[in-house]
């Protein structure tokens, strides 16, 4: 048997152990390593792809004026104007004639969505027809920032608003949001 | 009585277990990463609720923010095609060199005249702050409209396939600037765009 002679003269004639070599290699530092490299591509990666909200806005074609004006019942329009300072005023109905309003109210689930959700539900009472559901007109005004626009479409969404349109802003409805000061020159 | 021998136990763990995750999943992540791109114009998005997902073939985002636009498109053959297409509007001629280099770029923001300096800079002295400074989006030059009319055409010709127009603006961005925008993209007959917003719940 090929042995090998660890030298020492103490050994005398005894067999020689080879040592026992320990199997496992220490992978600290190679779990040390692969995790810092984790880190590095979970930090530097955009897994998630940016989320999204359509939004079709109605066609302006200038060249179909003759089509029939569509006369909508003013019990089923709501008229959200955007004013600044993160508020906004709605109405119920004709802007000279509101059936309800115009009240100042905030986002969110305490501000405009009660009322959206309420009057999605009477309106539909009113008519007993799902097809003649609310129709929220959006107005922004120029104090209104981009985020309350996707607000207030973002609450349109929640609430199952069927029909929805954004629309200019008329100087009647500038002249309501400057008496509630929401809109300053 | 004998004293009680505490068997002496190894401090050493056995990490190869670990050490097979930990692989895993690292190679989970070199694999599906796509590493992120630092934008020209940083902006924060509002949130919404809704979880549609942007496209991510034949579409232009125009990032609206601290009212300047910037216009990015999607696929560098589209981009070359309309590159040639707003030269040769503008009178402009690009190398085959600047063409290349330019398909390689995200977003930019400059006029349709420094965007040879542009296409010169190198990619990092490009997205440094006040080095672009917007597409003009005026009626009097109104480079905008031409840069998406361009992609159209582009996408059409080399996709046959409508482009989708995505708007990234700024949370804090004044409506009008928006509704420029809007009215521009309006006035091609593009009247469906996605907004690119982040995520919220419906607790708000």
């Amino acid at each position: 048997m090929a042995e090998l002679n660890t030298g020492g003269g103490d050994s005398k004639g005894k067999k020689v152990r080879s040592k026992k070599q320990d199997a496992g290699v220490d992978l600290t530092a190679m779990v040390d390593l692969a995790f810092l490299l984790i880190t590095f591509f979970m930090l530097t990666t955009s897994l998630s792809k940016p989320q999204s909200m359509n939004l079709a806005m109605p066609d302006k074609n200038k060249e179909q004026i003759d089509e029939p004006v569509l006369d909508v019942a003013d019990d089923r329009t709501l008229t959200i104007l955007l004013g600044e300072k993160n508020k906004m005023v709605w109405y119920y109905g004709l802007p000279k004639t509101p059936i309800e309003g115009p009240t100042v109210v905030g986002y969110g689930k305490n501000g405009i969505r009660k009322e959206l959700l309420s009057k999605t539900k009477s309106v539909v009472a009113k008519y007993g027809d799902p097809k003649k559901g609310l129709i929220v007109l959006v107005k922004a005004s120029k104090k209104s920032t981009y985020r309350n626009l996707v607000d207030i479409l973002d609450e349109i969404a929640i609430t199952k608003v069927p029909t929805y349109a954004i629309v200019d802003i008329t100087p009647e409805d500038k002249a309501m949001l400057e008496k509630e000061g929401l809109l300053t020159k | 009585m004998a004293k009680v021998k505490m068997s002496k136990k190894s401090t050493k763990i056995d990490m190869t277990a670990m050490c097979d995750v930990a692989f895993l999943l690292l190679s989970f992540f070199v694999m599906t990463s796509t590493a992120k791109v630092p934008e020209p114009l940083p902006v924060d998005t509002p949130a919404s609720t809704r979880e549609t997902k942007l496209p991510e073939t034949d579409l232009v985002t125009i990032t609206v923010g601290d009212g300047k636009v910037f216009f990015g498109m999607v696929g560098q053959d589209v981009r070359a095609d309309a590159l040639g297409r707003i030269a040769e509007k503008y009178k402009l001629t690009f190398t085959e060199e600047e063409t290349k280099r330019f398909s390689l770029i995200d977003g930019f923001g400059v006029p349709a005249g420094s965007l040879k300096g542009l296409i010169a800079l190198k990619s990092d002295e490009r997205n440094k702050d006040g080095v672009q400074s917007g597409v003009p989006y005026d009626s009097i030059d109104n480079q905008l409209r031409e840069w998406i009319l361009a992609a159209r055409y582009a996408t059409k010709e080399l996709h046959q396939k409508e482009l989708k127009v995505a708007i990234k603006g700024d949370a804090k961005e004044e409506y009008p600037t928006i509704k420029k925008v809007i009215d521009i993209l309006q006035d091609q007959e593009v009247n469906k765009f996605f907004l690119v917003t982040g995520l919220r719940t419906e607790d708000f």
